[in-house]
């Protein structure tokens, strides 16, 4: 049953993650296991198409596609990357993202589902035995014949029984220890109790014994439980995931020259130096270089800022033209980075007591199931003086109120939901998130690389007079800058030859210079060039004198987002949306797509205030996030959904990941959770009445062991059935 | 009734023989990807010359 699962909640503390996460990072072997998520997948031919691209790739030895989970496996030498994998096979046509190398938590979490499974195999094998037995009793053997039986199905069901009913009483020990009651604590004395009555009664050759029970009620339990770990995917620790993302290591410039140290060696006042295209180590004030810095993933605006001598830089953000010297203002624990990662931790906390429908139902159930034994017991005691009996009658009681039935219906429904979602591109990484969506009724979406690509892309280049085009496209092949480069690739698309400029250098912080025809070329920011900025994002191409040409930018729409956010509307929901992007960008945005409640230029920690505002409120928030400014909010908020773009952070910290590009399935997913939500309540019912038909038999001492085995079997059934009729 | 001397022991062994061989391929991985392995006896990759 769910509501007796441990969950792995992240540690409240992300500091102390930091110190194994960084280990790990050490540790990790040359000849590593590379792992890439392949959403597109579905067929023989791409088996083998997306095995003979990877295996023409120079250093990999051996890869392996596993259709179930769209996965493969790559065992690659140290210089091929993931990133480098998965741009070949877009090339070949598949669409891939690079997975989180902590193949170690996914090896741990395939061993408990063997475990799982080897413990189900043994009470299949058990209980069927038993059954072909109980058959023989059941049609009427008597005398030594059954006796035998007895015996035979005692050998069987006691070792089968303490190895495949483990996970039960090691939870409900630790249920007992923590001296609170779960579903599993009625379960183990149902299965004990059971047991003696049933060793006792075949020793001194009674006519009922419920080995057949007790091995069934293994079974079902552990099938529910099977399935319930199998919609689990391994959940990583957000913050850890933060910790791992911050560099660990820094260049110091000292008396002795540059020195590569730990980031926690650094303390306020050294000097470091950044090289671009690396990560800003520290919170720092820039003391000399002139660069541009991205911080996109920090703030989520689009534009990326100038950096010069005095502009303050904080951890995390991207370092992306010129060579830079920071002076470290704040480091380790102090910077920006590490506290959006304590944000993450206080807002986790914050919503581990969400109390599942399981759970609703375990807290009415446990204490009333051993009440009504209890008191049958003692009944039946007093009216006969016997004990043996009266034992009899406790064990039947527990045996026909054992929640089989309830056992399966949450993990039945929840199996056939997450395949349909799965199959839909949508994985499903917290076992209560799907009830918890069907909950939802407002949508908060991120803006940059969630609603939208996060990659600006030019717009009318067609106006371009003359050779602008071409002059434009040699520039910016010149320049790594994300504007650069997606101009480049715009231009070379219309099928444009890049123009013959000569001395082509880079000014970090302001643009790309060269010289075409004799005259000075400029591709870069307004003031360099001598423009008017402009209010959008845009890039300025200058030739010679003549007047600079505005090359404007925007981001696209991502495939499906105005669908889903038309698709929310229609359903009743509100839907908002919040971006660190400036307000002009953000509402222009927003009418486009059709959402009317705005807020721009929101810090990491106003968005996780606004999260928790709106659910002080009331309101049921989905978070719909990527970047490490959401972080906090997608902890924070009832159920949240990040792309497969995202951040690994964002992605730990959300319930539910989007395996492809598409934002389509979040309107989908909201339909399925609202039908799953609707089929366990329909699941609960019927385990109820089943329930209550035959609990008045076994407090009235009239339930055989067939009527047993029947109403178990058949609840566990009708419960599965109508799991399969989700929609 | 003497047969069921000699059933029982026999099915009981036939059982065993069943779990034995699924906890063989429990451990051999033959259920980490049910989907891809019905494709892959399909392809015909290797039919030529196996897999070096």
């Amino acid at each position: 049953m769910t509501a007796t699962f441990e969950h792995v909640r992240p540690s409240a503390c992300p500091a102390c993650n930091a110190a194994p996460a960084a280990e790990h990072l050490a540790d990790l072997p040359l000849d590593a296991t590379l792992m890439l998520s392949l959403p597109g997948i579905h067929c023989a031919g791409c088996i083998s198409g997306v095995e003979r691209a990877l295996l023409k790739v120079p250093g990999v030895r051996e890869a392996r596609v596993n259709l179930t989970l769209r996965r493969a496996a790559v065992q690659a030498g140290p210089e091929v990357t993931a990133e480098a994998l998965a741009e070949v096979l877009e090339r070949a046509g598949y669409e891939a993202h690079e997975l989180d190398p902590g193949v170690l938590a996914t090896t741990a979490a395939d061993r408990a589902g063997r475990d799982l499974l080897m413990r189900l195999a043994v009470a299949f094998f058990a209980m069927m035995n038993v059954m072909l037995l109980s058959v023989a009793v059941w049609s009427g053997a008597d005398g030594v014949t059954r006796d035998m039986m007895h015996w035979i199905s005692a050998a069987i069901a006691i070792p089968a029984v303490i190895f495949s009913g483990r996970p039960f009483y090691v939870s409900a020990w630790s249920a007992l220890r923590a001296r609170r009651l779960n579903m599993d604590v009625p379960i183990t004395l149902a299965i004990a109790l059971a047991m003696v009555t049933s060793s006792y009664e075949t020793i001194h050759s009674g006519h009922h014994a419920y080995f057949d029970a007790a091995v069934m009620l293994c079974f079902f339990l552990l099938a529910g439980r099977y399935l319930d770990h199998r919609t689990r995917a391994s959940a990583r620790s957000a913050a850890q995931e933060l910790a791992a993302l911050e560099v660990p290591r820094a260049i110091r410039l000292g008396d002795a020259g540059e020195e590569t140290v730990s980031v926690a060696e650094l303390v306020v006042g050294d000097v470091v130096r950044v090289k671009p295209g690396g990560r800003v180590p520290v919170d720092g004030v820039v003391l000399s270089g002139q660069s541009e810095i991205d911080r996109s993933l920090m703030t989520g605006e689009s534009l990326p800022a100038f950096a010069g001598e005095g502009s303050m830089v904080s951890a995390g953000e991207v370092n992306l033209t010129g060579p830079l010297t920071v002076e470290v203002t704040a480091a380790g624990r102090d910077t920006a980075l590490h506290r959006i990662a304590d944000l993450v931790a206080v807002a986790e906390s914050g919503r581990a007591n969400y109390h599942s429908l399981a759970d609703q139902a375990a807290k009415l159930y446990a204490p009333f199931v051993h009440i009504l034994s209890v008191v049958a017991a003692v009944g039946w005691w007093l009216y006969t003086q016997d004990l043996r009996i009266a034992l009899n009658i406790a064990a039947a009681v527990l045996i026909i109120t054992c929640p089989c039935a309830l056992g399966l219906a949450v993990p039945a429904v929840t199996t056939a939901a997450s395949g349909r979602l799965f199959r839909k591109g949508l994985l499903i990484k917290d076992a209560t998130a799907l009830e918890r969506l069907a909950e939802a009724d407002t949508v908060v979406f991120d803006k940059t690389g969630t609603l939208t690509n996060g990659a600006p892309t030019p717009l009318d280049l067609d106006g371009l007079p003359g050779d602008a085009g071409r002059v434009a496209l040699a520039l910016a092949q010149g320049s790594s800058h994300p504007l650069a480069v997606s101009l480049a690739k715009a231009l070379a698309g219309q099928g444009l030859r890049p123009a013959h400029v000569e001395s082509l250098r880079e000014v970090p912080g302001h643009g790309v210079e060269g010289t075409w025809q004799g005259q000075v070329v400029r591709l870069g920011r307004a003031a360099w060039v001598g423009a008017e900025a402009a209010a959008e994002t845009a890039t300025f191409l200058k030739i010679g004198d003549s007047a600079p040409l505005t090359l404007r930018f925007a981001d696209t729409l991502r495939e499906g987002a105005a669908d889903v956010v038309a698709a929310l509307m229609a359903q009743g929901k509100r839907v908002i949306v919040i971006s660190g992007d400036t307000t002009a960008a953000v509402t222009r945005f927003a009418r486009d797509i059709g959402i009317e409640e705005v807020i721009a230029e929101a810090l990491p920690h106003e968005k996780a205030a606004l999260v928790a505002d709106l659910t002080a409120q009331g309101a049921k928030v989905l978070m719909v996030g990527d970047g490490l400014n959401d972080t906090a909010a997608l902890a924070a908020a009832h159920v949240s959904i990040s792309p497969a773009s995202a951040l690994d952070a964002a992605r730990a910290a959300s319930d539910m990941v989007l395996m492809g590009r598409s934002l389509a399935p979040i309107a989908d997913a909201i339909r399925t959770a609202v039908s799953a939500r609707k089929r366990i309540r329909e699941n609960f019912t019927i385990a109820t009445v089943y329930n209550v038909l035959a609990v008045p038999l076994a407090v009235a001492g009239l339930c055989s062991p067939l009527i047993a085995a029947l109403a178990m079997s058949l609840s566990s059934i009708t419960v599965s059935l109508n799991a399969l009729r989700l929609k | 009734m003497d047969i069921l001397g000699l059933l029982i022991p026999v099915s009981l062994f036939l059982g065993a023989v069943g779990l034995v061989a699924f906890w063989w391929m429990l451990r051999k991985g033959q259920f980490e990807d049910p989907d891809g392995d019905a494709h892959r006896i399909l392809r015909d990759d290797y039919d030529d010359k196996p897999k070096s």
